[in-house]
Formats: structure tokens, C-alpha cells, sequence
């Protein structure tokens, strides 16, 4: 077993800023989002695009990107929506997400691109 | 005096069945609908047993009373119309009764306890009953508060998407001060949990009172807020020797800002869950319900009340999260059965299972759902099942399988959290989680020491005891 290590975190490095669903994983790649930009449109879901300054990223408010793309089952056309958004803000967060009207929530939420954290 | 008159007084012992058993009775929309397991003292014919049944658990009494002919008895009587084999089975059966709604107060699970479950489990002419399933009808569902919030709400308030949410109860069960306490909340919050938990016999020791550990509790969850920007509860049990005091500690969780409080449901009581389900939806607190004493009251297949009947009942009490077996861990749970009742606890409309012990279409209409949480015995290798067994919304806690990391409970808590998000990555892709759970977890653990570690520790551990109470299945 190997060696006891320092949980590394504080208030101070804010790096240590999570983001919700799959934010404790590495970054994705670009095929490893598809995926999942795939699966929210197999659910029949409404995506969405949404940003925020990474400072401000604990509000339930984030910018919307535009209206939700809905009905748009596109996987190339929503991406490129993503895309777009993180062109116009570079240090943003910017998430992906799938509106769910049945349930009336979301049934996925996910950051696609990382902001730099302040 | 003419016999047969129902209007003239006999006095005497009838057999139930001339009154009780109605074989050609058609279910109304609005009747409660109970199905008992049965099994009859010797010599006792399955229609008298089920008759009795039926009249023991409504309006009737061992003998003719004058009184019975004051009222409508017709109108108010308990049915039995139906009478099946039990799978597997040679001395039990299956008794199906009607009770029409007007037999219960609106709005009163404790009503409908004490009519369905009351006397009638004491009386000799049966040697063991239990009551399987139970139909609520939509009328009377729409008169219990049910669920404070219910799932969507809580996902809206805690702000988690499209993944099980993450909890841990604090170990060891008792004996902690509350500032030592609110470490241990502390540092699993920090590693990436939503929730840590009191356990269920934490209320107010001598060890840790109440006022100490939500003080210190909260401090954890606010200083782990900050740390990760995640939002972060602690199921703060309120549970009291008196609803007074309960509901005192209630109003303390709220003043103090805490998101969620819990209660003991069969322990604490229903009268007081009731009360304290209204109290959170006014308050905007979410409500945690834990089943203490269950397993005394579900655990043996021939006497009792089958789990998804309470359940059933506690959706209709109110509670937000309720405890459900994990089918994987070290506490009794058949998978078809979970399925089942976690199927009762969370969806609107559930149909008649036989496969799942499902006994009657249920209909919930527009009440909240219940997020099941599964907790007892479980860790890091299980998350690919428990992903694939209960979807997204479910809360899978696990306490040891969290405190008891080698470094520690913010590492144990970090390493769940990866492992939860590479499972439903991983089913989001589209790919077997059960089957490739082994795969998915190692891959993750390249990039989190923290997984490999957990892994590493808990290798060996399974629980592989047979289930003691299963469906009812031919040729078991």
C-alpha cells in the first residue's frame, strides 16, 4: 500500500473549486464530451449552454448562452454553440445542460470547458 | 323473529364469511385495497381466515353486537374477494380486501395503520399473517402532504445533476463530542460528499448534546462550502423523546441555516413525522427519514408488513430521503424486490409486479417522489453496481466505506466522489457497469491516489449471505 498523502485543499488555493457532476474527473476530451452531449440527446433532453466567472460559480444563476437549443438533437451543432460561448468568454466556466421538461429539472449539468479560477 | 333479516337482532357468533367474504365484489377506484399472506390456524377453511381477516381489520367484532344495526354495516364493512395460492407455499395463501375510504380519517397514515395492521395481527384464528402490499387510492393519497419537496426540489436546492448524490454516516456511532464530531462532517464534505449523516441513535447523549453538534456541524458544512464551492448538508437528526423537543431542534437546524434535518419514522413514530414532514414543507427544510426497527416489523416472510407497504406509508407521511437497502452491502435486501419499492418511492405511476412482490397498480398522481438512499456495509467496488441498480436518484452513503480510508476521511470521501463520476460517465457512454466495473474503477484510480488506495483496501470484503426474506417464488 503506498504511502499516506496530504489531502490537498484549502480556502486559499482556488484551485481546490469544484463544479459539480464529474469535476472531481480530468478535464474530457473533446470525443469523451461528444459522448455525453450524445447520451443527453438519446434522453430526449433540451440542451443548454450556460457560463459564469469561476469566482461566481456557487450562485444557481450562470449566464445563459443564448436560449436553450431546444429540440435541437444536433450533436455537432450543439457543441459548436458550447464552443462559441467559450470563444466570447475564455476565462469562464462553461456548462452543458440537459433540461429535462418531463421531470422539470435537469437531468444532466456538466462544466465542458474549465475557466480559470480566481 | 324472521333469521335472515338483516334488520332484526340475532344475537350470537355468525361465521365471518357469511358477512366478510365477497367473492363476487368488484374493487371501487376510491376503496384501499390490502393484500395479506395468511397462513390459517389448522382446520380454519381459507375463506372463513380471510373473512375474518377483513372484519377484524374493519368494522367487525368476534360476536353480534345490536349496534351493528344502527349503522350501514354494507357500506363500511371490510371485503375479502379474493383468494390466490402463495408460490412455493403449501400452508400460506394470499387474501385480497377491499376497504372502502370512508373507513379512514383523511390525511391520517396512523388511521390507516391501526385499522390495517391493528388487532387483527393478534387474532388466533391466524397462525401468522402479513400484509404484502397495499393499493392507496389516488383519492386519499391526495389528502397526505407527502414528500416536504421530494426529489426534484431537493436536486434544485442542492444544486446536483445527473448523478447520485454522496453521503456518509459519521463513525463511530456514539461517543464523539461534537467538536470532534464536526471534524469528521468536516473532512468528508471536503473530499467531495453532499451529505454526511447522524446516525440513527444519535440524538442527545450525555456525550454530545444537540445544541453542540449542529453548532459544530454547521461550521463544518459552511467552511466545506467555501473550500469546494459545492453545496453541502449534514442530516441533522431531530429526533426527540417528545415532539415538543423535536420540534424545538427543528427550529434550531432552520436558524441556523442547515439545508436538511432527519428523523426516525418507526422508532420516532408517525404522528410525529407527519408533524414534523408539514413542519419541514413550511419551513423549506429538506427531510432525511431513517427506518430504525424495520427489520423487526419486515424481516420474516410469514408475519409482519412487507417493507414496501412501509414505505408506501412513509411517502404518504413525508420524508425526502428514506433508507432502502442497498441489495449489495451487509443489510438484508432481494434485488427484484429493491427494485421494487425504490420503483413505490420515486416514480408517479408503479403497475402491478408480480416479479418485484408488486401487488396492485399504484397511483401517486402529483405527489413528490422519495430519493432512496443506499447505506449499510458498502464501498468503492460496489459503486458500479449501485450506479446500475439505482440510476441517479438515490443517495448511496457509505460510513465506513468512507471514514475508513487509511488517509483518512477527506481521501475515503474524494475517492467515492471519483468513483461515482466515472460510473456514470462511463453508463452515459453507453457502456456495461457491472460487467465492466472492474475496468472503469482502475482506469479512474490512475489519475486518483485516493481510489487506487480505497481500492486496494477493501478488495476482499463481500457480503454474501442468503436474503432471509425473499419473494415468493415457486420451488425456492
Amino acid at each position: 500500500m503506498s504511502a499516506m498523502q496530504d489531502y490537498q485543499s484549502s480556502l486559499s488555493d482556488v484551485s481546490s473549486r469544484k463544479f459539480e457532476t464529474f469535476s472531481y474527473l480530468p478535464e474530457m476530451d473533446a470525443a469523451a464530451i461528444r459522448k455525453q452531449v450524445e447520451y443527453l440527446v438519446s434522453k430526449g433532453w433540451n440542451p443548454a449552454v450556460e457560463h459564469t466567472e469561476p469566482e461566481n460559480a456557487f450562485g444557481h444563476y450562470w449566464y445563459m448562452w443564448k436560449l436553450p437549443l431546444f429540440g435541437e438533437t444536433d450533436v455537432d451543432l450543439i457543441l459548436a454553440e458550447a464552443e462559441a460561448c467559450h470563444k466570447a468568454h475564455p476565462a469562464n466556466h462553461v456548462r452543458l445542460v440537459g433540461y429535462d421538461n418531463y421531470t422539470q429539472s435537469k437531468g444532466a449539468e456538466m462544466v465542458v470547458y474549465r475557466g480559470k479560477p480566481v | 323473529m324472521p333469521k335472515d333479516d338483516v334488520r332484526s337482532y340475532n344475537a350470537g357468533v355468525k361465521e365471518y364469511r357469511e358477512t366478510y367474504w365477497t367473492p363476487e365484489y368488484t374493487p371501487q377506484a376510491t376503496d384501499f385495497l390490502a393484500c395479506f399472506k395468511i397462513i390459517p390456524q389448522d382446520g380454519v377453511p381459507r375463506e372463513e381466515a380471510a373473512a375474518a381477516v377483513a372484519a377484524e381489520s374493519s368494522t367487525g367484532t368476534w360476536t353480534t353486537v345490536w349496534t351493528d344495526l344502527l349503522t350501514d354495516l354494507d357500506y363500511y364493512k371490510g371485503r375479502a374477494y379474493a383468494i390466490e395460492d402463495v408460490p412455493g407455499s403449501d400452508e400460506a395463501f394470499y387474501a385480497f380486501i377491499a376497504y372502502p375510504i370512508d373507513l379512514f380519517e383523511e390525511g391520517s397514515v396512523v388511521n390507516v395503520l391501526t385499522s390495517l395492521v391493528g388487532n387483527v395481527f393478534g387474532f388466533k384464528a391466524v397462525r401468522a399473517l402479513r400484509l404484502e402490499d397495499v393499493r392507496i387510492p389516488i383519492a386519499y393519497v391526495k389528502t397526505c402532504g407527502g414528500p416536504p419537496h421530494g426529489i426534484q426540489v431537493e436536486r434544485d436546492i442542492m444544486n446536483k445533476y445527473g448523478r447520485p448524490l454522496l453521503g456518509c454516516t459519521i463513525k463511530p456511532k456514539l461517543g464523539l463530542s461534537a467538536k470532534n464530531y464536526g471534524r469528521a462532517c468536516y473532512e468528508g464534505l471536503r473530499g467531495g460528499l453532499d451529505f454526511t449523516k447522524d446516525d440513527e441513535n444519535v440524538n442527545s447523549q450525555p456525550f454530545m448534546r444537540w445544541r453542540q453538534r449542529f453548532d459544530f456541524v454547521m461550521e463544518a458544512i459552511q467552511k466545506a462550502e467555501a473550500e469546494t464551492g459545492e453545496r453541502k448538508g449534514h442530516y441533522l437528526n431531530v429526533t426527540a423523546p417528545t415532539p415538543e423537543e423535536m420540534y424545538k431542534r427543528a427550529e434550531y437546524a432552520k436558524e441556523i441555516g442547515a439545508p436538511i434535518i432527519m428523523h426516525d419514522y418507526l422508532t420516532g413514530g408517525f404522528t410525529a413525522n407527519t408533524g414534523l414532514a408539514n413542519w419541514c414543507r413550511d419551513n423549506g427544510m429538506l427531510l432525511h427519514i431513517h427506518r430504525a426497527m424495520h427489520a423487526v416489523l419486515d424481516r420474516n416472510p410469514n408475519h409482519g408488513i412487507h417493507f414496501r407497504v412501509l414505505a408506501k406509508v412513509l411517502r404518504l407521511s413525508g420524508g425526502d430521503h428514506l433508507h432502502s437497502g442497498t441489495v449489495v452491502g451487509k443489510l438484508e435486501g432481494d434485488r427484484e424486490a429493491t427494485l421494487g419499492w425504490i420503483d413505490l418511492m420515486r416514480d408517479s405511476l408503479i403497475k402491478e409486479d408480480r416479479s418485484r412482490g408488486i401487488m396492485f397498480d399504484q397511483d401517486w398522481g402529483s405527489m413528490p417522489g422519495v430519493m432512496p438512499v443506499a447505506s449499510g456495509g458498502i464501498h468503492v467496488w460496489h459503486m458500479p453496481a449501485l450506479v446500475s441498480i439505482f440510476g441517479d436518484d438515490a443517495v448511496l452513503q457509505f460510513g465506513g466505506g468512507t471514514l475508513g480510508h487509511p488517509w483518512g476521511n477527506a481521501a475515503g470521501a474524494a475517492a467515492n466522489r471519483v468513483a461515482v463520476e466515472a460510473c456514470v460517465q462511463a453508463r452515459n457512454e453507453g457502456r456495461e457497469i457491472e460487467k465492466e466495473g472492474k475496468d472503469i474503477l482502475t482506469k479512474a484510480a490512475k489519475h486518483s491516489p485516493e481510489l487506487a488506495t480505497a481500492m486496494e483496501t477493501w478488495k476482499e470484503i463481500k457480503f454474501e449471505f442468503d436474503t432471509v426474506d425473499k419473494l415468493d417464488v415457486q420451488h425456492r
